[in-house]
């Protein structure tokens, strides 16, 4: 098909719509507040680092990075290693009821955080569990095994049959089959579930704000925190936001062609 | 040796092995033929311990392996796809079997060379299977087979997905390569042709049930039952119901000939040939041979003849069958003694 000599420019201006936000909050982390409470300016007239500077050298700061990433890491963990199984068995063995349970599995996803948030709060308190990195960890599996389930289902059911035959028939275990042999040939899918898990885990802010209020405490509270208080540090906060963005922005480059496999492959 | 004592299996209320008995020995190669569906397969997995027979029970030289999980059996299998380890190179799929018995480094690098030599594999030790061409990739496959030194040998259809020459080539080499192992050798294939080429006995199977077992060459030209005859004959059989008094008198107890399609020859050998003046509905030209497509009532024929010859389309052609040639068969599809030489 010819293409139209202008056909770049409605991709190019979704792009722009796209990039504007993160220009904008990247552009902010670098003026001074004077800059960005007083004028409007497409760029910092006055480069500055300073906000990064407070940023790293505020132990609050600090502590809520790791924070999230220590919870989110750990999440990211357990629902790969819970889901592999489950999505081995999902895609290999037939049994009773298995269509509607991985139905089921995905149904998980469709109620809205909030509704969880309330008996996530109660058990966990009752179990001691409040306020730690696990809890969050756990209660975002939740929606996060689904997911994973889901993706590597998709991964294992393209790896014929005949491999984990043969495998077995060479006298393999399962054990050493599953970890030796199967899961190097789906290493992109399990790529790919962490990637989606450790993004959802990342970017949810109400069940980590209900379940993390102070001693492990996410960085997306403080940020939901301190904008909403007054006297406000406009450039802290950019900053602190652009550096959010990039775990996301790490994880996503190292992925990056194992999605794109992944929607080859009809699942992600 | 390898024995089957009736064995059975259904999945969902559809039978994929009816009773199926027969002992395979070591030294030749069973063939199993048969159409797509026969249950070649079926029976290759139950074999290798892959599917469980539901009744019935597997002897290996006298013992019983009915309810033996896979890995404990002394198996090998050669798949129709191209079945490698994707992430291992050549030399790592090829002493997989070896590595997980523990055998030492000497012998894995002594027996996977003598399987690399052996299907010409040397040079690509070090490769991935997907960088090979689909011939090699089989080799690899038949090579892992090799080097295990298994007492059972299951090759499902391993040449259906190359191409004519490689198939040529392999199927050659295929029966000199296990011959030496002392393995019993069960080997898939819907082709008659390459039943024969193979020796050694095969199983004719249809939908589930094998219908004759015996050696290749005998099954070929003494079918014991109509089924056995069709699924061993390539181009399809020809087939005559008994209707008349005449042939009723000439192959008494016969409800059905049959006959082969080279038996349908443009000449009369002998005088007591059958003739038929038959329309012409096509045919085909392969090189040297011609396949002509005729129509007897509602039968449709095949005549291969050797040479090449023009046949047109709605013609009237005249063609003999030699009584010898005939098979003749009971209502029941049972065979009737007939003509020894009809190869």
């Amino acid at each position: 098909m010819k293409q139209g000599r202008f056909a770049w420019i409605v991709p190019a201006l979704y792009i722009l719509f796209l990039m504007t936000p993160i220009y904008w909050l990247v552009a902010m982390s670098l003026k001074t507040n004077v800059e960005i409470t007083t004028r409007f300016t497409l760029w910092p007239e006055l480069l500055t680092f300073d906000n990064y500077a407070k940023v790293f050298g505020d132990e609050r700061w600090r502590s809520v990075f790791a924070n999230s990433l220590m919870y989110v890491s750990l999440n990211t963990v357990i629902s790969v290693a819970v889901a592999l199984p489950a999505a081995y068995a999902f895609s290999r063995y037939r049994f009773f009821g298995d269509k509607h349970l991985f139905f089921w599995l995905l149904t998980n996803r469709m109620a809205p955080a909030a509704v969880f948030a309330l008996p996530f709060f109660q058990l966990y308190s009752a179990f001691g569990l409040f306020d730690t990195h696990i809890a969050v960890a756990l209660a975002h599996c939740l929606f996060n095994v689904p997911l994973a389930v889901w993706i590597l289902e998709g991964f294992m059911s393209g790896v014929p049959r005949e491999i984990d035959e043969t495998a077995y028939i060479d006298g393999h275990s399962f054990p050493s089959f599953f970890v030796k042999i199967f899961m190097p040939l789906i290493a992109s899918g399990i790529g790919v579930a962490a990637f989606f898990c450790f993004m959802f885990s990342w970017v949810e802010y109400l069940i980590a704000d209900a379940l993390a209020r102070s001693a492990v405490m996410p960085i997306t509270t403080r940020l939901q925190a301190l904008s909403q208080a007054s006297g406000t540090d406009w450039g802290v906060l950019a900053a602190a936001g652009t550096l959010t963005l990039i775990p996301g922005a790490i994880v996503i480059w190292f992925v990056r062609n194992y999605i794109a496999k992944g929607f080859a492959l009809g699942r992600v | 040796m390898l024995e089957l004592k009736d064995v059975s299996r259904r999945v969902d209320g559809v039978d994929h092995l009816v009773n199926i008995s027969m002992r395979l020995e070591p030294g030749a190669l069973n063939v199993l033929l048969g159409p797509a569906r026969a249950g070649k397969t079926s029976l290759m997995r139950v074999m290798a311990g892959l599917d469980r027979a539901g009744e019935g029970a597997i002897l290996f030289n006298g013992v019983d392996v009915t309810g033996q999980a896979v890995a404990r059996r002394n198996v090998a299998m050669v798949y129709q796809q191209f079945i490698n380890y994707p992430g291992w190179t050549v030399r790592e799929n090829i002493a997989s079997p070896l590595r997980v018995k523990r055998a030492s480094r000497e012998e894995i690098e002594r027996e996977v060379g003598r399987a690399a030599e052996l299907l010409r594999l040397t040079p690509y030790l070090e490769r991935k299977p997907l960088e090979l061409s689909g011939g090699q990739q089989q080799r690899v496959a038949l090579a892992r087979a090799i080097v295990k030194k298994a007492s059972l040998v299951l090759l499902d259809e391993p040449l259906a997905n190359l191409d004519y020459k490689l198939r040529e080539e392999l199927r050659a080499e295929l029966p000199r390569l296990f011959a030496d192992a002392g393995s019993v050798v069960v080997y898939a294939t819907t082709e008659p042709l390459e039943a024969l080429l193979l020796g050694g006995n095969t199983a004719t199977m249809s939908e589930g049930r094998v219908t004759q077992f015996g050696p290749s060459g005998e099954a070929y030209r003494r079918p014991n039952s109509l089924e056995t005859a069709r699924t061993f004959s390539d181009p399809p059989l020809n087939v005559l119901p008994v209707e008349n008094a005449a042939q009723a008198d000439r192959y008494p107890g016969a409800r059905t000939l049959a006959f082969r399609a080279h038996h349908l020859r443009m000449e009369r050998k002998t005088a007591a040939a059958h003739t038929y003046t038959l329309e012409v509905l096509s045919s085909e030209i392969t090189g040297s041979e011609t396949y002509v497509h005729l129509r007897h009532g509602d039968h449709r024929w095949v005549m291969l003849t050797h040479g090449v010859h023009a046949f047109e389309p709605g013609s009237q052609q005249t063609v003999y069958v030699e009584p010898d040639d005939m098979m003749s068969f009971q209502a029941d599809g049972r065979a009737l003694g007939h003509a020894g030489k009809a190869a």
